[in-house]
């Protein structure tokens, strides 16, 4: 009976036992889960915060999930080292765990700079984990102001789940404008003015200089009185177990496109990996969920003998803002690609083309049938086979060839 | 234009408030355009005088909120002259033409089949019970020899003519490619080989997709010889050479270059956008001696194998004109009657010339049997045939099969709006339009021919098992099962039946 | 598994299964009561351009990427067909993002709604097959 060992209990973890599961029905199954929960859906920690979903209904998975796939959890333990050669993962505890294959999935962790003075700041919390999440439920009052540093993903879901609980809310980031590591300004703008017209405040190309207690000093020479601090500047990748066993490590964890690290029998999945992104081949951290789930089922089939690549990674995001949906994928960067922008009744539409191939897109309002634009990138299609003018203005499947059409829709797929 | 022009539409759209939901499925089908939405008002209009009445808006409007009527705005009544009168005046003193219309005559001239009964065994002689016992319902259509001789060994000496081999008496009329669909004749195609029995080019020539269907199609030579290419004749399991149609007796046929696009112009070898006019008269044919010839010359294009149809319409001196083709080497006589539909026919000759199938039928049997030559030639009728009991009854009067077309393009969809000739059908029989056409599945066309003929067939036998008969042939020309009611003396003279009562 | 095909030969792009979906359900008892007035989001919609038409609904694709994109656990896959908890659903449209075919759409309130095959409501036969008026739309194992 092969022994699988998970570090981690996230998204990436749950795929890679379903991913062992669909192989090997017998196999020891045991994760490490440095949380002292059930695999929980994350990135719903801010909705959570705005009231739109329950604890209960966070569950990523039915609650007899570890049962029912023959899983032991070790709750509230940490793995500490890697011994590829001996094939052993050490625990906090000291105990010590074989394997006969390893998936790491450790995630990542916020990323803090060293602000001036932050050690004087006493309601600070992060927005990565449901206990930093509940943490903040717990400290915010409708009389709070609120600072959020950073003014990406995080800080913004953070923002909005925040919107309406309490007194005020300012995002800053050193960045000129939002989203900045997936929208440029123009599409940028639409969104930082839904923000502001729901009273948050923005405050960008700026950071804090230092903190003095609850007040920052900002770069640009003003101050923010606050009651909550919230960090949301970045995050790393927990890439240290592999590389301090010896394993390829850049911004993640390297991986294949079976998932395996430079180390024998040891995988990894989720946000603690570099991969390649087909839509520019470069090897990057694309933490998000999708990808985390999927690179996790991957590994897990490889752990237990399968047969099963993932490369049809690209960076993706669906979000949304006080009703305001954007969406982008795959590369989006103006250098050495052709844009073609289409406005639309409400927001625009950005695609990036390369060498014939659709390479990248940016929705802002529209965001209908947007999958049609993430296929043509994850499968890499030749936009002289689809009708592009068309797919422009509208996402539609109508695009494609007649034949193609009866190969999507005429069978199983 | 004149005050005078505007008439009254014939139909308003009455649509129910309270369960339209402005889904605007009436608009997307109404190729007439009849319907529209209004967005300010957030609802559904209606411009009646668009509307033929074809009803797909309301077979389709999802909650039932449509309804077409007739409408009640009224000129003063006169006896004499009569709305429809009053509006062609109207209409030829606006356009000075020819008015046409499509589909059969709809006057309320006599049907004869609904005064003719159908008798039943009591006591003493028994019904048959076509549930348990065999019936036979197989036609041979084609000339039948005086005498068969067999060898010693008992097979046939006789050599016999080339004969249509029909599961049942009833085959699918000719119409063309062009003023059908290619899914309606899809459709036509396919059920005819299911069911064993024929369906009729017209004069539009065969598409190359049906040739596959060739053994259960009757090719047609007409006026115009559109489409007549050696390989068409061989394709069918009989050639049709078509003199007349009861639509428009005297007349030829036109159809408009509009339709005459793509495959419709391949297939009848035509330019795409000339009009296809075919000649009221054969320009080769003006004696019983030229037919004679046009007739041998197909059955010497096709060596002998296939049988020779002559289609006439029913007309005045129908028996002496039958009893010529039976001599001029046809081996099949169709006649259609006056009743018969067309895809286009000028509406005054549609109405006013030929004669009900019913008196030609009855007529040209009893004259082919005085003169002994009703075994030259099998009998085939049209011209309205609606039903398994007008099967019956024409069966029993002299015919061998029937021609049905408008109750299969009923069985298609058709709901008789009579004005096949705009090509707007909005049932996709009747039309080129791509988008109209393909209202037609033909799977689910074919499948509601296969049902309607199976349906009459299965009738066809209850009726011959009541009869105390179990076969076609028994029936064939078999008066004595006939009454009429309500008929004259003359009447029942022609028809050759005696009155209920008798 | 029998699935929902559509072919194109045969749409006529009256969209009708568009509103038999929203009615079977609506569960409402009749069609007027449940759709009038109202904007509909149904589970299938018509693609169409002026060639073309073809309705689109959810593919119940075996190897579903939008269940595994799902950021909040709600789809899943049941005996082949894809499930949505509408409970846990929060309306990311992640799915959206991800579906090839443009399958899904949210309802007026945002929350994600696909085609369940009719499973869910009582209407056997998927109501956008049986409400087909040129048998486009057919439900069968292929």
């Amino acid at each position: 009976m092969k022994r699988y060992v998970i570090i981690g209990n996230g998204t990436a973890a749950a795929g890679c036992i379903e991913g062992i599961r669909s192989v090997d029905g017998d196999g020891a199954i045991t994760v490490v889960s440095e949380e002292r929960r059930p695999v929980y859906c994350r990135p719903l920690i801010s909705y959570f915060l705005e009231g739109k979903t329950t604890l209960e209904k966070m569950n990523y998975r039915p609650d007899d999930f570890y049962e029912r796939n023959g899983c032991e959890v070790l709750y509230g333990r940490k793995a500490v080292r890697i011994d590829a050669d001996g094939k052993t993962v050490s625990l906090d505890d000291g105990s010590v765990l074989p394997y006969d294959a390893l998936c790491v999935a450790s995630g990542s962790s916020p990323f803090v700079p060293a602000f001036d003075g932050l050690e004087t700041v006493k309601n600070r919390f992060a927005f990565m984990t449901m206990d930093d999440m509940l943490a903040l439920d717990a400290a915010a009052d409708e009389k709070s102001r609120v600072l959020i540093v950073g003014a990406g993903l995080i800080g913004l879901k953070c923002a909005e789940g925040l919107h309406g609980r309490v007194a005020e809310i300012t995002v800053c980031d050193l960045a000129p404008r939002v989203l900045s590591s997936i929208l440029d300004d123009s599409a940028a703008a639409p969104v930082e003015e839904c923000l502001k017209e729901n009273g948050i405040r923005l405050m960008l190309s700026e950071s804090v200089a230092r903190f003095e207690g609850n007040r920052a000093v900002m770069t640009g020479g003003g101050t923010v009185e606050f009651d909550i601090l919230v960090l949301a500047v970045g995050v790393r990748a927990n890439s240290g177990l592999v590389s301090e066993a010896g394993g390829e490590t850049g911004r993640g964890i390297v991986v294949d496109r079976c998932m395996r690290t430079s180390l024998p029998e040891v995988f990894a999945a989720g946000d603690c990996t570099e991969s390649e992104d087909i839509s520019c081949g470069k090897k990057k951290v694309m933490a998000i969920l999708p990808n985390a789930y999927m690179q996790g089922h991957c590994a897990g089939v490889n752990m237990a003998g399968g047969d099963e690549t993932f490369d049809k990674a690209v960076p993706m995001n669906s979000i949304g803002f006080f009703g305001l949906h954007i969406m982008s994928a795959g590369t989006c960067s103006e250098e050495d690609s052709e844009v073609f922008e289409e406005k639309t009744d409400c927001g625009l539409k950005r695609f990036y083309v390369k060498d014939g191939r659709l390479v990248g897109f940016i929705l802002v309002g529209g965001t209908e049938r947007a999958g049609i634009y993430t296929s043509l990138i994850r499968e890499r299609t030749p936009l002289s086979e689809v009708d592009f003018e068309l797919l422009k203005k509208t996402a539609t499947t109508a695009a494609f060839s007649h034949e193609t059409r009866r190969k999507k829709f005429g069978g199983v797929v | 234009m004149s005050a005078v022009d505007f008439i009254f539409p014939e139909f308003e759209v009455v649509r129910n408030s309270d369960r339209c939901i402005a889904c605007r499925v009436c608009e997307r089908q109404c190729s007439n355009k009849v319907h529209s939405y209004n967005e300010e008002r957030g609802a559904m209009l209606s411009d009646e005088t668009k509307c033929v009445n074809c009803q797909r808006c309301v077979s389709l409007c999802p909650t039932r909120a449509l309804k077409i009527v007739k409408s009640d705005c009224a000129f003063r009544e006169n006896a004499n002259w009569q709305p429809d009168t009053i509006k062609q005046v109207y209409r030829q003193a606006s356009s000075g033409g020819v008015l046409l219309s499509a589909m059969g005559n709809p006057k309320p001239q006599p049907v004869y089949w609904d005064r003719i009964l159908i008798n039943a065994s009591q006591v003493t002689n028994p019904s048959i019970d076509p549930l348990r016992e065999p019936m036979e319902t197989r036609v041979f259509l084609g000339k039948k020899p005086s005498r068969a001789e067999r060898g010693p060994d008992g097979k046939l000496k006789t050599e016999l003519s080339p004969q249509i081999d029909l599961s049942m008496p009833v085959m699918f009329s000719a119409m063309s490619y062009g003023s059908i669909s290619y899914n309606a004749h899809a459709s036509l195609a396919r059920a005819a080989e299911a069911l064993g029995i024929c369906y009729n080019t017209g004069e539009g020539g065969l598409h190359e997709d049906f040739y596959r269907y060739g053994k259960n199609t009757i090719v047609q030579v007409a006026s115009g010889r559109f489409g007549v290419h050696k390989d068409y004749l061989e394709a069918g399991a009989a050639i049709e050479i078509k003199m007349g149609q009861g639509a428009k007796p005297g007349i030829g046929g036109h159809l408009p270059g509009t339709k005459i696009v793509g495959d419709v112009s391949r297939t009848r070898m035509i330019p795409e956008g000339s009009d296809a006019i075919s000649p009221a008269p054969h320009h080769d044919i003006y004696s019983i001696e030229d037919l004679r010839q046009l007739v041998y010359s197909l059955k010497e294009a096709t060596a002998y194998k296939k049988p020779v149809i002559v289609k006439v319409a029913a007309v005045h001196n129908i028996a002496a004109i039958a009893s010529g083709i039976a001599r001029s080497g046809a081996d099949i006589i169709a006649i259609d009657g006056y009743r018969g539909g067309t895809g286009a026919a000028p509406t005054l000759i549609r109405e006013n010339v030929g004669i009900p199938i019913e008196l030609a039928l009855a007529a040209v049997d009893q004259r082919l049997r005085d003169e002994g030559i009703r075994g030259n030639v099998s009998l085939v009728v049209g011209g309205s045939i609606r039903s398994a009991a007008d099967v019956v009854k024409a069966i029993a009067l002299g015919a061998d099969a029937c021609y049905v077309a408008t109750a299969a393009l009923l069985a298609l969809g058709c709901h008789l709006c009579r004005t096949c000739n705009t090509g707007n059908c909005n049932w996709g029989i009747a039309t080129q339009r791509p988008e109209l056409v393909k209202r037609l599945n033909p799977d689910i066309g074919s499948e509601r021919l296969i049902n309607l003929m199976t349906a009459w067939r299965h009738e066809i036998m209850e009726l011959m098992g009541g009869m105390g008969i179990n076969s076609i042939e028994a029936l064939k020309g078999n008066r004595m099962m006939l009454r009429g009611v309500g008929l004259n003396e003359k009447e029942l003279g022609i028809l050759g039946i005696s009155h209920a009562g008798e | 598994m029998k699935r929902v095909y559509v072919n194109e030969e045969w749409c006529l792009g009256c969209h009708l299964c568009e509103y038999n979906c929203a009615f079977a359900n609506s569960g409402k008892p009749d069609m007027a009561t449940a759709l009038k007035g109202k904007p509909i989001y149904p589970r299938i919609h018509i693609e169409e351009n002026d060639r073309i038409s073809y309705a689109v609904s959810c593919r119940h694709c075996t190897d579903p990427i939008c269940v595994k994109s799902c950021i909040a656990g709600a789809l899943r896959q049941e005996d082949g067909v894809i499930r949505i908890d509408r409970e846990k659903c929060v309306g990311c449209l992640t799915c959206v993002l991800v579906c090839p075919y443009g399958a899904l759409a949210p309802d007026g309130d945002g929350v994600m709604q696909k085609c369940e095959l009719c499973l869910q409501n009582s209407c056997g036969e998927p109501a956008c097959v049986t409400g087909c008026p040129n048998r486009a739309i057919v439900y069968e194992e292929r």
